[in-house]
C-alpha cells in the first residue's frame, strides 16, 4: 500500500477556526501552548481536541463523580479502568460496565449500537473476562415522531446483529420513549464477563523497552472525531456527522476475543487496552499514564485499511475491533503466532519509554511530543456553574383534586398495558440470542436476568434500571429511585447486590440548569448507594444530549449485578399456582407524580416523584431476600411504572407458563387511580403456599418492613375489589400486542 | 463414544455443545480446529452453531471450503455420524450432504425463542432414543432458518422419512404461529438419505439441563450414543 511521507501531506497550519473546529475553547488553546511552550502542530492539535473532550477527559463531571461510593468488600477493581471488577467466591471474579453510545446511534442507528455493543464487550475482554451476558437501556421518542420506528429497529437489529455474531447472549435490558428523546436517543450497553481472579489484565503501560502492538482490524478513516463528536450538541446538521460514526465487524471482534483469550492463558502480556474512543491515542496516552511511563509510536508501521492516510488519522481514527497490548520484550513471536492463528493482524507499533512523553514519529520524522500527563491525569477540569431552574417549583406542582378519575378503570388498567413503556418488549429480545453459552436461568421478561456460573452452585442476577421522568421533576430523589429500583429488581430474584455501574446521560455541562440537575442526581445516587451498601466500581458520563438547544430528561441508568449463593433458588415474577396467596412487601401511598399514569391517562408531566424511605427500602428488600433464602416465595414482582395494576397484571400473564388470573382487595382509603397506579417505591408483590405465610410474616417483621396479604392466585379474571374485574386473556392480549402495533 | 466438535472462526455454540456432551452425559468430546485435516476415529461429528466467517457471505457458505471439511464429507460417505445445528445445518445444505436451503426468515428477523419439536421418524440414529409425535422443547436463534426445497426435493424427503423433526405447538400440532421461521412444510431437522447425517436448526445443547428451562435437547445427544452402543446403526443405514 502506498504510504504518504510527511513531505507530500504538509501539517495544514493551526488557526483560531482551526482550534473552534476541533472543539477547544481560547483558554484551553492557551493551556495548551503553555504545557507545549510553543504553538502545537496540526496532529498535535487533533491529539489535544480528542483527549480533552468531555467524553475521554470527564472534565465537567469529574469532581462530582468523586462523591460516590467506590468500595466494598468485593470489590477488587473500581472505577479509572476499562471495567470493574467484583469477587464472587471460588477464584472468580466479575468484571463490568456499562457505556453509552447515544450520538452515532441517533446518526445511524444500525451501525452506531453495532459498535456500541462492540466497544463494551472490549472493555470487558480487555480485563481478562470472558463476555458471558449483556444488557441494554434503550430511549426513544414518541411513536408520533418520524424517526422513531426506524431508529428503534435500527438500534435493536444493531445489537442483535452484533451480540448474537460474537456468541455473547443479551439477557435483559429497558427500552422506555418519550418525546424528550425525539431527537436524541440513548443507548446504553451493558457486558458482564467472568474472569479467574488470577488473570486479572490491566490497561497498563510498565517496562521500559516492552513493546507496544497493535493487534485486531486494520485502521481505517471511520470514526476519526467520534470522541469529539459525543461532546458536541446536536443541530439539524448531524446527519452530516454520518461519516464519524464506525462501522462494526463483529466477526472480528470474535476473533479477536478469542485471540486475547488465548494470549491471557500465558504470561507474555503485560498490558492491554481497547482502542475505543479516541483510538490509537487514547489507548498509549492512558495506559502510559496509569503505567508512569512515556510512550513511542511509530505511525508507519499501523497496520492500515485506506490510502495516504495521515499521521492525524491514524491517531485519531476510531475504526473498531482493535487493541493496544504492552508485551513483555522478546515475547512479540509468540504473541504473533496466536493471532496468526486467528488470521489477525500483530504489529509492533512503537515501545514504553521512561520520559513520560507522548511522541508519535512517521517516516522517521515526530509529528507528536506531548507529556503524558498533560493528555490525561492534567487535563482540564470545571467546576461549571449549577443553578436551580426557575420553573422546578411550578413542575412540581401538581393538584390531584383537578385530576378527573377515570370511572372505568379496568378501560385504564388496559390502556396503560399496551401503553409502548408498559407494554410487552418480546418483539425487541426476540431479535437477540439470550441462549447461547448455555447459562441463562431467567430470560429477558423479568425484574432481573439470571444466569448461572458454570462449575458452581452460584448465579448472577443483572438488571439495568433508570426513570428520567423522576430525575426531571426532581433530580435528587430521582438519584435515589434508579438505585433503589435496581436493587429492588435484584432482591425480586433473590440477589444481594455487589456493585453498579451507571451511564450517566445528560444535557449540555455548559448549561447552569443541567449542571444543577447531574450534581442533584450524583448526590442522590450517593446516598442511595451508600444507604444500601452499594459500591459504583465502573461507568462513563454523556453529555451534550439535546438538539436545538432542548435537552433530554437527565437520564441516569445504572446496571447492577448481585450475587445468588444456590442459583437454583432463584425465583421469578409470574404466579405459579391457584391458592396461593397474594401479599404485598411495602406500603401503598397515596402518590401520582411523575408516574406513568399521569403521562399516559392525562398526557401530564407533573409533581414530585414517590417518596422514599431508604430504611423501608432496605427491610423490604432484606424481607424479599430472607424468604427466598428460605424458599418461601412462588414469585416476587416489584411494582414500578403503572403501579400495583400493571404489576398485579404483570404477575398473571407476563411470564412463559400459562396465564393465571387473581382475587384481589384493596381496602385503602385514598383514590382509585392512585391505589391502582400510583408508584409509591419500596413495594414487592409476592405470592407464597398459604403454610408459609406466618414465617414471611415473622421475616416481615423482623426486619420492619409492612406486609399485607391482597389476595390470592387463581380464576380466569384479575378482580381488584371492588376497582376493576378484566379478563386476564384481554389483559394479556392488550399488553402483547402494544408495541407491536405502533411499529410502522 | 468418540465426539468431534468443530471450531470454525465464528462459531459460537461449541463450548455449549461440548460442555453439554462432557457435563450431562459424560462424554469426552473433543474440539476439532477448521485449519486442520480430519485426523484419528470418531463416532460423531458435530458442526455448531454460530457466524462461522460471520457468514457475511450466504451462511454456511465460507465454512464448506475449510479444510476440515474436506475429512468430514469423506467421513459422511463412509457412513459416519454427522450432526448440523443451527449453523451447522447451513453447511452441511451448503456442503451437499444435505439438500435444500436455509434461507432468511420470514419474519425477516433474528428469531430467538424458546420452541416445541415434534419427532417425526424414530429409525434414525439422531431420535432412536425419543418416540414418534414426542414434544421436545428447546430454543431456536437464528435469522436464517427457514428450510427451503424444490417441490422434487421436498417430495423425496418425505417418501423417503428423511424429515425427523417438525415445528409444533404445545399440544403437538403445527401451525404458522408455532413455526418461528416460515420454513417449508414446519421442517426444524432433515437427515439425508442414508440418515447418517442430520441436520437442525433449533439447538439441543442449550436444552440439557432443568435450570436451563428444558432438558429435552439430550434426546438428540443421547441417541446418538444408543445407537452406537447397541451398534444399532447398521439397521437404519443399510
Amino acid at each position: 500500500m502506498a504510504r504518504v511521507s510527511a513531505k507530500q501531506y504538509p501539517q495544514p497550519p493551526v488557526n483560531a477556526d482551526i482550534v473552534a473546529s476541533h472543539g477547544l475553547s481560547a483558554e484551553e488553546y492557551q493551556r495548551i501552548v503553555k504545557i507545549l511552550g510553543r504553538e502545537p502542530n496540526y496532529t498535535e492539535l487533533g491529539v489535544f481536541s480528542v483527549m480533552w473532550s468531555e467524553h475521554c477527559s470527564y472534565k465537567s463531571s469529574k469532581i462530582h463523580l468523586k462523591l460516590l461510593p467506590t468500595e466494598g468488600p468485593a470489590v477488587l477493581q473500581g472505577p479509572g479502568e476499562n471495567a470493574g471488577i467484583v469477587n464472587i467466591g471460588d477464584g472468580l471474579v466479575a468484571a463490568f460496565k456499562m457505556e453509552s453510545h447515544n450520538h452515532p446511534s441517533f446518526i445511524e442507528p444500525y451501525q452506531g449500537a453495532a459498535t456500541g455493543v462492540g466497544g463494551i464487550l472490549r472493555d470487558i475482554f480487555t480485563m481478562g473476562a470472558r463476555p458471558i451476558a449483556s444488557l441494554n437501556s434503550l430511549r426513544f421518542g414518541g411513536f408520533d415522531h418520524p424517526r422513531t420506528s426506524y431508529l428503534l429497529g435500527g438500534v435493536v437489529a444493531g445489537i442483535g446483529g452484533y451480540g448474537n455474531c460474537v456468541g455473547v447472549p443479551t439477557v435483559g435490558g429497558e427500552l422506555l420513549f418519550d418525546e424528550c428523546y425525539n431527537a436524541n436517543i440513548l443507548v446504553n450497553a451493558f457486558t458482564l464477563g467472568i474472569a479467574e481472579k488470577k488473570h486479572i489484565f490491566k490497561g497498563v503501560a510498565k517496562g521500559v523497552g516492552n513493546p507496544l502492538i497493535y493487534v485486531g482490524a486494520k485502521t481505517g478513516r471511520d470514526g476519526i472525531h467520534g470522541a469529539t463528536m459525543a461532546s458536541e450538541s446536536f443541530s439539524e446538521e448531524s446527519e452530516k456527522r454520518r461519516p464519524t460514526v464506525q462501522v462494526g465487524d463483529p466477526f472480528t471482534e470474535k476473533l479477536l476475543l478469542e485471540a486475547c483469550l488465548e494470549l491471557m492463558k500465558g504470561d507474555c502480556l503485560v498490558g492491554i487496552q481497547d482502542m475505543g474512543a479516541a483510538g490509537l491515542t487514547s489507548s498509549a496516552a492512558e495506559m502510559a499514564a496509569r503505567g508512569g511511563t512515556g510512550v513511542e509510536l511509530d505511525l508507519s508501521r499501523v497496520p492500515l485499511r485506506e490510502r495516504g492516510m495521515t499521521p492525524y488519522e491514524m491517531l485519531l481514527s476510531e475504526s473498531q475491533e482493535r487493541m493496544l497490548l504492552v508485551a513483555k520484550k522478546g515475547r512479540e513471536g509468540e504473541i504473533q503466532r496466536i493471532f496468526e492463528k486467528w488470521d489477525l493482524d500483530a504489529v509492533v507499533v512503537g515501545k514504553v519509554t521512561r520520559d513520560r512523553m507522548f511522541r508519535a514519529f512517521f517516516d522517521g520524522a515526530e509529528v507528536a511530543r506531548i507529556p503524558v500527563a498533560a493528555l490525561t491525569t492534567e487535563a482540564p477540569l470545571y467546576n461549571r456553574p449549577a443553578e436551580r431552574p426557575a420553573g422546578q417549583d411550578e413542575l412540581q406542582r401538581l393538584d390531584l383534586e383537578k385530576i378527573e378519575e377515570p370511572k372505568d378503570l379496568g378501560s385504564t388498567l388496559k390502556l396503560l398495558l399496551e401503553s409502548p413503556n408498559v407494554a410487552c418488549k418480546e418483539w425487541v429480545y426476540r431479535q437477540y440470542d439470550h441462549f447461547v453459552r448455555s447459562n441463562t436461568v431467567v430470560a429477558p421478561g423479568a425484574d432481573a436476568a439470571v444466569i448461572r456460573i458454570k462449575g458452581t452452585e452460584k448465579g448472577l442476577a443483572l438488571t439495568v434500571d433508570g426513570n428520567g421522568r423522576y430525575c426531571y421533576l426532581d433530580p435528587y430523589v430521582g438519584g435515589i429511585l434508579v438505585v433503589a429500583e435496581a436493587a429492588r429488581n435484584l432482591a425480586c430474584v433473590g440477589a444481594r447486590p455487589l456493585g453498579l455501574t451507571d451511564c450517566l446521560n445528560f444535557g449540555s455541562p455548559e448549561r447552569a440548569d443541567v449542571m444543577w440537575q447531574f450534581s442533584q442526581v450524583i448526590q442522590g445516587m450517593r446516598d442511595g448507594c451508600v444507604a444500601l451498601g452499594i459500591p459504583v466500581v465502573s461507568g462513563n458520563v454523556s453529555f451534550y444530549n439535546e438538539t436545538d438547544g432542548v435537552p433530554i430528561y437527565p437520564t441516569p441508568t445504572v446496571g447492577m449485578v448481585g450475587l445468588l449463593p444456590k442459583v437454583a433458588r432463584h425465583v421469578t415474577p409470574w404466579f405459579k399456582s391457584p391458592g396461593d396467596v397474594v401479599a404485598l412487601l411495602g406500603r401503598n401511598r397515596e402518590e401520582l407524580g411523575g408516574s406513568e399514569y399521569l403521562k399516559v391517562i392525562h398526557r401530564m408531566v407533573k409533581g414530585t416523584p414517590p417518596w422514599i424511605d431508604l430504611k423501608l427500602e432496605r427491610a423490604v428488600q432484606q424481607s424479599c431476600l430472607k424468604a427466598i433464602d428460605r424458599g418461601l416465595l412462588r414469585s416476587a414482582h416489584d411494582i414500578s411504572e403503572g403501579g400495583l395494576g400493571v404489576a398485579l397484571a404483570e404477575c398473571c400473564m407476563g411470564g412463559p407458563e400459562k396465564p393465571l388470573g387473581a382475587r384481589i382487595e384493596l381496602r385503602e382509603m385514598m383514590r382509585g387511580d392512585a391505589r391502582l397506579f400510583g408508584e409509591s417505591q419500596s413495594r414487592i408483590i409476592v405470592s407464597l403456599r398459604e403454610k408459609d405465610l406466618n414465617r414471611l410474616r415473622e421475616i416481615a417483621a423482623k426486619e420492619g418492613a409492612p406486609l399485607q396479604v391482597l389476595g390470592e392466585v387463581g380464576g380466569s379474571h384479575l378482580a381488584v375489589h371492588p376497582l376493576v374485574r378484566v379478563a386476564v386473556e384481554e389483559l394479556k392480549s392488550a399488553w402483547s400486542s402494544g408495541l407491536e402495533k405502533r411499529l410502522k | 463414544m468418540r465426539w468431534g466438535v468443530i471450531v470454525f472462526p465464528g462459531s459460537c455454540d461449541e463450548q455449549d455443545v461440548y460442555d453439554c456432551l462432557k457435563r450431562n452425559l459424560g462424554q469426552r468430546p473433543e474440539f476439532l480446529w477448521h485449519k486442520d485435516r480430519l485426523k484419528g476415529k470418531f463416532d460423531c461429528i458435530v458442526l455448531p452453531g454460530g457466524f462461522s466467517y460471520g457468514d457475511y457471505l450466504r451462511c454456511g457458505a465460507m465454512a464448506r471450503f475449510s479444510p476440515i471439511m474436506q475429512g468430514v464429507v469423506e467421513f459422511a460417505e463412509k457412513g459416519g455420524l454427522v450432526l448440523g445445528i443451527c449453523n451447522g445445518f447451513q453447511i452441511l445444505c451448503e456442503a451437499g450432504l444435505l439438500p435444500g436451503a436455509l434461507v432468511r426468515n420470514s419474519s425477516l428477523q433474528f428469531v430467538c425463542r424458546q420452541v416445541c419439536l415434534r419427532v417425526e421418524e424414530t429409525d434414525s440414529p439422531f431420535t432412536c432414543s425419543g418416540k414418534k409425535g414426542q414434544l421436545l422443547r428447546m430454543p431456536v436463534k437464528h435469522g436464517e432458518g427457514c428450510y427451503y426445497a424444490d417441490p422434487a426435493a421436498l417430495e423425496r424427503l418425505r417418501k423417503n422419512r428423511q424429515i425427523l423433526v417438525r415445528y409444533a405447538d404445545g399440544k403437538g400440532r403445527s401451525s404458522a404461529a408455532a413455526n418461528p421461521n416460515g420454513s417449508l412444510d414446519h421442517i426444524a431437522g432433515i437427515c439425508n438419505e442414508a440418515r447418517n447425517v442430520f441436520g437442525l436448526m433449533p439447538h439441543p445443547e442449550d436444552a440439557g439441563e432443568k435450570i436451563l428451562g428444558s432438558e429435552d435437547g439430550l434426546k438428540i445427544f443421547s441417541s446418538v450414543i444408543a445407537a452406537c452402543d447397541k451398534k444399532e446403526k447398521k439397521a437404519w443405514l443399510g
